[in-house]
């Protein structure tokens, strides 16, 4: 953990925190009922972690880290699947590394790995199509997941595979979608949120104009948000100051790196190869309509779902498992009953352990421990009296 | 996966399908140029732009001075080995 001391600008650092500070007054702010701020992608829970800028966030502002982090809201019942298919003999499976160790009902795509299944790392999904190329006689399938940020590249390499007439290359689609999932943390009846920080990344591709509806609809501020701490200290300061002013709107703090309109080529890529489906199971939200993405009956060829046959079934999260309501922000991750006790980063109940980007994992590894226990019997305690 | 990584564009492979050679932190593998091509900058304008990469395809051009200062951080999250790790042990690339 750093230190404001630390910081590349630490004078911008502190301005940036007085600035904050001095927004309590007119946000009418206190720690009994802290201000909410939602940052909904993985990148940026690492970051505040990484930089330990809870801490130096005054005791009025909350931030709940969203579900913003693909590995971890992949369902059981999908890596399931994943484990299906690399387990036919006539597979060679790729995955991103991230997604080796998320559990699935009865094993990991690493288990899986160990028990003879031909499963690689691959750093990018043109790598797996360099594979099938090399591969003729296997089907070589790539595990697509993550949000907009990585769909350009699995639409272009499926785009390419269809160009060289690659007929052994297929994608295994799961990547999932940002924007209906805002909107259903927003629906939620407990949902408490005051403002949100807008992944960054995903809006370098489709923009920032898809999230408007937070702020027309919603009346909540959201910011378009970078990975570093300055980056995101500034942030927060921008959606409290919409609060305090009781403006809302799309404020876009990554300009250097968001076009208002996003990437015209990966979008074109996307509407290309994708289709929304219907809805999307995601671990800890259960079902979310639209929030994922099929691939075009035109490319069925290169669809993994339309290949091979899939045992698709779904598989219910563990019933101690709160990552639901750690993910609207209801709970703080500490306060889960099997937080760091049967639920660790080494044997992950819950999906928001798995990956260093998962709010429970940033917190057992990055928080003091023994103090988020203590501070957790304290709150069952009182919750029992 | 998310955060991506900067490299410099160092030459073209294959200007037909956008393929590029692309070096980040020393390290030098191919990546897809399709997102940051178009008609007012073709493949040969490529050439020494600073890009964000994301999975092997550059994702956004971004100026050096931005370049260096992201690669200091991702240094220092400890990303960038991380990411170099996950290029150079990657199946299919070698
Ligand atoms: S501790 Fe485990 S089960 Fe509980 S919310 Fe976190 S990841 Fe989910």
């Amino acid at each position: 953990m750093k230190y404001v001391d630390e910081f590349r600008d630490p004078a911008k650092a502190k301005a940036l925190i007085a600035n904050i500070n001095g927004l309590k007054d007119s946000l009418n702010a206190n720690e009994k009922k802290p201000i909410q701020l939602m940052e909904f992608c993985g990148g940026h829970t690492h970051t505040i972690f990484r930089y330990g800028i809870e801490p130096m966030l005054p005791n009025w502002l909350e931030l709940v880290h969203g579900p913003g982090c693909p590995v971890c809201v992949l369902p059981m019942g999908r890596v399931d699947d994943c484990v299906a298919l690399a387990e036919r003999p006539d597979v060679i499976f790729t995955t991103f590394g991230d997604a080796m160790r998320v559990p699935g009902s009865k094993k990991s795509l690493l288990q899986a790995k160990a028990d003879g299944a031909d499963i690689r790392m691959t750093y990018s999904p043109m790598d797996s199509l360099e594979l099938a190329r090399k591969n003729p006689d296997k089907q070589v399938i790539f595990f697509g997941l993550g949000f907009e940020t990585t769909m350009p590249s699995t639409a272009l390499t499926v785009l390419q595979a269809e160009r060289e007439g690659v007929t052994n290359f297929s994608l295994f689609c799961n990547h999932i979608t940002t924007v209906p999932t805002i909107k259903a943390i927003l629906d939620s009846p407990e949902m408490q949120i005051d403002a949100f920080l807008a992944p960054g990344h995903v809006c370098m591709v489709v923009g920032e104009r898809p999230f408007d509806f937070v702020a027309s609809t919603y009346n909540k501020p959201i910011v378009v948000t970078g990975f570093e701490p300055l980056d995101i200290l500034q942030s927060i300061w921008m959606a409290l100051k919409q609060l305090a002013d009781k403006r809302c709107t799309v404020e876009n703090q990554y300009s250097r790196i968001v076009p208002p309109d996003g990437n015209a080529a990966g979008l074109a890529a996307i509407d290309a190869v994708f289709e929304i489906r219907e809805f999307f199971e995601w671990r800890g939200l259960g079902s979310i309509d639209h929030s994922g993405v099929k691939m075009k009956d035109a490319f069925r060829q290169f669809d993994a779902e339309m290949k091979f046959k899939l045992p698709n079934l779904k598989i219910a999260d563990p019933k101690s498992c709160q990552c639901g309501e750690v993910l609207k922000g209801v709970i703080r991750p500490w306060e889960c009953k099997v937080f760091g006790t049967t639920c660790t980063p080494e044997t992950p109940m819950g999906a928001l352990m798995v990956s260093s980007e998962g709010a429970c994992a940033a917190y057992y590894n990055f928080g003091n421990l023994p103090e988020l226990l203590a501070k957790r019997s304290k709150s069952i305690e009182g919750d029992a009296a | 996966m998310c955060l991506g990584i900067p490299g410099q564009i160092i030459e073209i492979i294959d200007a037909d399908n956008l393929l590029a050679k692309v070096d980040v932190a020393g390290v030098k593998r191919p990546v897809n140029i399709a997102c940051i091509v178009s008609d007012d900058h073709t493949a040969q304008d490529c050439i020494g732009d600073w890009v964000l990469v994301h999975v092997g395809f550059a994702m956004s051009i971004i100026d050096e001075e931005e370049a260096i200062k992201t690669l200091a951080l991702l240094e220092e999250l400890g990303e960038v080995q991380e990411e170099i790790n996950a290029m150079q042990t990657s199946a299919g690339a070698n």
